[in-house]
């Protein structure tokens, strides 16, 4: 099967172009089209991690040379696909998570006219998103970065009618497009220093390479992941991302392509492991993030954009992990499969409760729908218990690996990087009570023309799986560290560190801070009643209600310089530029039109111009020959 | 004198004798199939398989060469080798294409053919002959005449011969310039101009080769190649009698300043005669003109490199230039055709190897897209009195929009003028890249500098229509002034080229590996 992976992003592709351009005469069963080609990526997907599993022992990986693009010339650029530990662990989570959020968007997106159109986008997702974590090289795994990000826009913006959604959607474009002006710096920087693009030269030849060109190419490509995973400073395009409808926020913006640049950096970890700086700066801009996403959560009463902040915390702390080296890179990948699933099962929670509710989305409005949505309450709570990591759920096995190896190291880090991941757990258990105790408990606060029920099987169903997911998968992984040694031959062997602290201290620790902030949580917004409208609040709750003024900040700092400054050279370019291409064009035209009169249209004048030039060209050969 | 009858290996002249055949029994159903209707479907039945059959033929003496160069057909004269017949081959898919878009009819039931190609436009016979119902289905024949002259025409290593294949190929072709149904005058015009022209440029050719005759006392190329390299490079009139023969095959190439019939045939031609010439003629003239360059006037490189140079220069300055201001679409791809023979031009700087396989290639990927851009334009017509669809909506203008009134077309053409400006993922893009490497290989690396400028700039008229036909509104009040056809036999045509425009761009190395296996000649009479 490993061998016609390449079937896993055909399939989907082929049914998002047959979907877009079969027009309307596919409304009627597009959607089934869009679940099947996902399922059978998903089967490919099985097939190859079974083979890899049954061939035991550290798999290497397995290179496919699909065709060669130019043969034999200078640019050799083969279009390949890698095959091993960890592009599987993401084919089987894309596709994984993928089908099942498929099938909840049959029921989500019934009474959508459009729908066969959002299922090609999706399918044109799933196949950008594999190839991006198939490619053995950074140029075909640009492509597929790419490809995200256009279905990322498309989804965000599927309803462009409202004004402001096409509006988050440019905004997420905009920022993208600074990070893969990181990418490509990094891919120019690389093909100067190792003369390819493909994985293996790159990494072979990375430990030769000096320093400071790894620390260069490594910030490069942190820019870009920091641009796709809404890492500070590039994160304000995901709480505005969750215009997009909900299944596109559990699958997109949750569980696999804001993820993709903890892929990218841990895809990469033989640049990073020589270059120590840009490491740190990963780990620090993770750290930041963690805690960033973790206040705006706690501020949002808008139930999507909560989620979204909690996101972007979480992948914090992939980040974090990420910048720690290869004792991080295994539990980064880890947490990212379990948030992967415990995430996209709130989301479709989340959107659950938004299709009993009218599609409100403010918490404020919500309360007490436990007794009527016994289905949401129950998968959601796993979720929830999983991201604030209660042992034995999902959350717990990742998220304290995390924490423990943060402490790990010399001097002012692991004391730094350590506490950040502490306080985050405390304050996530606060915001995600908060968010877990408004939506579900206390008292009814519903609009008067709510009318909540239970949604349909078509949408519970794969809510239950990814529940499932959250209460049990971590604990399955982490089992003899399976995972871990799973993903040995592409992370490398971590030598065993002890933390600054010792193990089972950080372990209390951890779970105090949680009891801490759940407990409170309870207290404010379980117990006691939560004002319909929200409070005026502290400066903190303000400012992490405004995203921390990131938009305003962006506004000032880029946005109104840079309006100045392009205004400046617009004047100028209009006036130097403009003024010089313009009047060479007219030059051009003026030569075009003269010459065109050369053309008269009869015949003399034409044989009398191939004489002249016959007359030229010989005497210029024959003299010159002579 | 004694004429000693030639010894002809007839087994690997089949292909061509099979276009041939067909084309003169295309001619005896024009006698004996009375109803124009019936007549229409058999020639296309006909013309159709004998090309089918033709291009497996090809493909078997093909898949038989098997490592052997090829055959001598006729000592000195005629040679099937790998290199021509990946040529036959193509010219046969360009005929195919082109027959398809022969026979292909409006809504309105009209072909892009007069109903009678001798009446005088706009009299009285002409509205009568139409109103009978009356079709010029010679259109067949002519055309088969032209492919398999073609065909000949890259197998052929003596100068004389391949005099008369030229004119073999290029009769044909003046009369189906003349048949257009609408804008009939403007057809003749072309036609009188194409044969004026193409009669000028075969007496340079005819002249040049009696030059080199007198020089060598040699017609046939391999053995002319032998005696320049005894006589020098110093030869004034072997020099002239080259420089000749090349203007003849430039002529039909379309270079700069042997142009001026292009843009004027382009436009005056019914649409899919202009597509079957600009793709077949060009690739026919191209491979003759490697023939003779590699074969006979190697020697004489250096020499000819500043001919190669300047043409190229010019003909890349003058169709730029010149599709920047036109303003009617068939115009503008007729000097974008002028820039393109500069391209092809590129590639012969320092005749490398390499140019023998990129060459093939590049009018393939041409050709191709090519034949879909005319295909699209036989679709969008201005809509006429009756309400139906009429003539071809040729202005820049009319293509506003278009994107609104057919998204596939709309793409389709944006695929192919992609492809004329050689971005990456279309066909062109590999084709412009190997023939500027084979020229870069050959030490001619400003002439590429001046191509890649040029490409660059050829690409803001490409583009232009691209807006045009996707960011420009439907002009207020002319929603109605333009409908789309939707030709069966043209769709085909348009959706084949441009899936091989994209397959070509993006998995490319197969059909690279058959041109190289392709790149060898044999060498006859040395």
């Amino acid at each position: 099967m490993q061998s016609l992976i390449w079937l896993a992003i055909a399939i989907p592709l082929a049914s998002a172009a047959i979907l877009l351009l079969a027009g309307r005469r596919a409304d009627a069963w597009g959607h089934w089209v869009g679940v099947i080609a996902s399922s059978a990526a998903f089967l490919i997907g099985a097939g190859a991690l079974m083979e890899m599993i049954s061939e035991g022992g550290a798999h290497p990986g397995t290179t496919l040379t699909l065709w060669e693009f130019i043969p034999g010339s200078e640019l050799s650029v083969d279009v390949g696909l890698l095959v091993d530990p960890l592009s599987i662990t993401f084919v089987m989570l894309i596709t994984f998570v993928g089908t099942l959020i498929h099938i909840y968007s049959v029921a989500y997106m019934e009474h959508d006219p459009a729908r066969r159109r959002f299922f090609a986008y999706l399918n044109l997702f799933i196949a950008a998103m594999l190839l991006l974590v198939l490619a053995d090289s950074y140029l075909l795994l640009f492509f597929g970065w790419e490809g995200v990000g256009l279905a990322s826009y498309l989804l965000i913006g599927f309803w462009n009618q409202k004004n402001e959604y096409a509006t988050a959607a440019n905004k997420a474009f905009v920022v993208n497009r600074i990070g893969d002006i990181g990418l490509i710096i990094a891919m120019g920087m690389m093909f100067a220093a190792f003369g390819a693009l493909d994985f293996t030269t790159v990494f072979a030849e990375a430990p030769e390479a000096s320093t400071a060109t790894l620390t260069a190419i490594g910030l490069a490509l942190l820019l870009a992941a920091c641009g796709k995973s809404a890492q500070f400073p590039l994160q304000s395009w995901l709480g505005d991302a969750m215009a997009g409808p909900t299944p596109v926020s559990a699958l997109i913006h949750a569980a696999t392509m804001v993820t993709a640049g903890v892929y990218l950096i841990v895809r990469s970890a033989p640049i990073f492991n020589g270059a120590p700086n840009a490491q740190l700066v990963v780990a620090v801009v993770g750290a930041i993030t963690l805690l960033l996403g973790a206040f705006i959560g706690m501020a949002k009463d808008d139930i999507k954009k909560a989620l979204a902040a909690s996101t972007m915390s979480q992948i914090g702390y992939m980040m974090l992990a990420a910048g720690l080296g290869p004792i991080g890179y295994a539990f980064a990948i880890f947490h990212l499969v379990t948030h992967g699933f415990f995430k996209a099962g709130m989301f479709l929670g989340a959107g659950s409760v938004m299709h009993a509710m009218n599609d409100q989305v403010n918490m404020r409005r919500f309360g007490a729908l436990r007794g009527v949505m016994v289905i949401t309450w129950v998968t959601f709570g796993l979720g929830w218990l999983a991201i604030l990591g209660i042992p034995p759920f999902s959350g717990y096995w990742s998220k304290d690996k995390i924490i423990e190896a943060a402490f790990v190291g010399d001097g002012w880090q692991p004391w730094v990087l350590g506490g950040a991941a502490l306080v985050g757990a405390g304050l996530t258990a606060f915001y995600m009570s908060r968010l877990f105790f408004m939506t579900f408990h206390g008292k009814a606060r519903w609009t008067d023309d709510a009318h909540p029920h239970e949604s349909s099987l078509l949408m519970t169903i794969p809510m239950m799986i990814l529940a499932v997911g959250s209460a049990f998968l971590g604990l399955f992984l982490a089992t003899g560290d399976r995972f871990a040694h799973f993903l040995e031959p592409v992370t490398g062997h971590a030598e065993h560190h002890d933390p600054v602290i010792a193990i089972p201290v950080i372990i209390g620790l951890t779970l105090a801070l949680v009891l801490v902030g759940t407990v409170i949580a309870w207290m404010k917004y379980g117990r006691a009643d939560v004002p319909e409208e929200a409070p005026a609040g502290s400066l903190v709750t303000i400012a992490a209600r405004n995203d921390f003024f990131q938009d305003s900040v962006n506004r000032a700092v880029f946005q109104r310089p840079g309006q100045h400054l392009t205004r400046t050279l617009v004047y100028g370019d209009a006036a130097i530029v403009d003024g010089a291409v313009n009047k060479q064009a007219r030059g051009w035209a003026r030569l075009g039109e003269s010459s065109r009169k050369l053309q008269t249209g009869q015949v003399r004048s034409y044989a009398l111009t191939m004489l002249v030039g016959v007359v030229l060209i010989a005497l210029v050969i024959v003299l010159g020959g002579m | 004198m004694n004429f000693v009858t030639p010894e002809i290996a007839w087994a690997p002249l089949l292909p061509i004798m099979i276009v041939l055949g067909a084309a003169a029994v295309g001619v005896l159903v024009e006698s004996f199939v009375k109803s124009p209707h019936l007549r229409r479907v058999t020639q296309l039945w006909l013309s159709g398989a004998a090309l089918i059959v033709a291009g497996v033929a090809i493909v078997a003496q093909w898949m038989a060469l098997d490592g052997s160069a090829g055959t001598e057909v006729m000592a000195t004269k005629i040679t099937v080798d790998g290199q021509s017949l990946v040529w036959q081959l193509m010219l046969v898919i360009f005929g195919f294409l082109s027959v398809l878009l022969f026979a292909s009819r409006t809504s309105a039931g009209e072909e892009s053919f007069t109903a009678l190609g001798s009446v005088p436009p706009g009299s009285v016979e002409e509205k009568l002959a139409r109103r009978a119902g009356l079709k010029v289905t010679e259109v067949f024949p002519l055309a088969l005449f032209a492919v398999g002259g073609m065909m000949l025409f890259t197998c052929i290593t003596d100068l004389i011969f391949l005099f008369v294949a030229l004119e073999l190929f290029s009769l044909p072709l003046y009369i189906l310039v003349a048949l257009a149904r609408r804008r009939r005058l403007l057809s003749q015009e072309a036609a009188l101009k194409y044969f004026l022209l193409g009669a000028f440029s075969s007496a340079f050719y005819l002249f040049g080769a009696a030059l080199i005759y007198g020089a060598t006392t040699q017609t046939d190329m391999a053995s002319i190649g032998i005696a320049v390299n005894v006589i020098g490079d110093k030869d004034g009139i072997l020099l002239t009698g080259a420089v000749m023969v090349l203007v003849g095959l430039m002529f039909k190439i379309g270079a700069a300043p042997f142009h001026s019939w292009v843009p004027d045939v382009y436009q005056g031609s019914p649409t899919p005669v202009t597509a079957f010439m600009g793709a077949a003629t060009k690739a026919a003239a191209t491979a003759a003109l490697v023939r003779v360059m590699y074969l006979a006037f190697a020697p004489l490189e250096w020499e000819l490199s500043w001919m190669f140079w300047a043409v190229a220069i010019v003909s890349m300055a003058v169709g730029t230039v010149l599709a920047l201001v036109q303003t009617d679409i068939k115009r503008m791809l007729a000097y974008s055709a002028v820039a393109h023979a500069g391209f092809i031009l590129v590639a012969f700087a320092g005749l490398e190897q390499q140019a023998i396989s990129a060459l093939p290639f590049y009018l393939l990927t041409y050709g191709l897209a090519t034949i879909g851009a005319f295909a699209i334009i036989t679709q969008v017509r201005e809509r006429s009195a009756e309400g139906g669809a009429g003539a071809e909506a040729v202005r820049l203008g009319q293509w506003a929009g278009l994107a609104k009134r057919s998204p596939a077309l709309a793409t389709a053409m944006a695929l192919f003028l992609l492809s004329f400006a050689g971005i990456p993922l279309t066909a062109g893009f590999i084709g412009k890249f190997e023939v500027f490497s084979a020229a870069v290989a050959g030490g001619g690396w400003p002439l590429v500098l001046i191509a890649v400028i040029a490409s660059a700039v050829a690409a803001f008229f490409y583009v232009r229509l691209i807006v045009l036909m996707f960011f420009t509104d439907i002009p207020e009040g002319a929603e109605d002034t333009v409908v789309v056809e939707q030709e069966p036999l043209s769709r085909t045509v348009i959706y084949v080229t441009a899936a091989a425009t994209l397959i070509l761009g993006i998995v490319p190395a197969g059909v690279l590996t058959v041109m190289e296996d392709a790149a060898v000649f044999l060498v006859s009479g040395s």
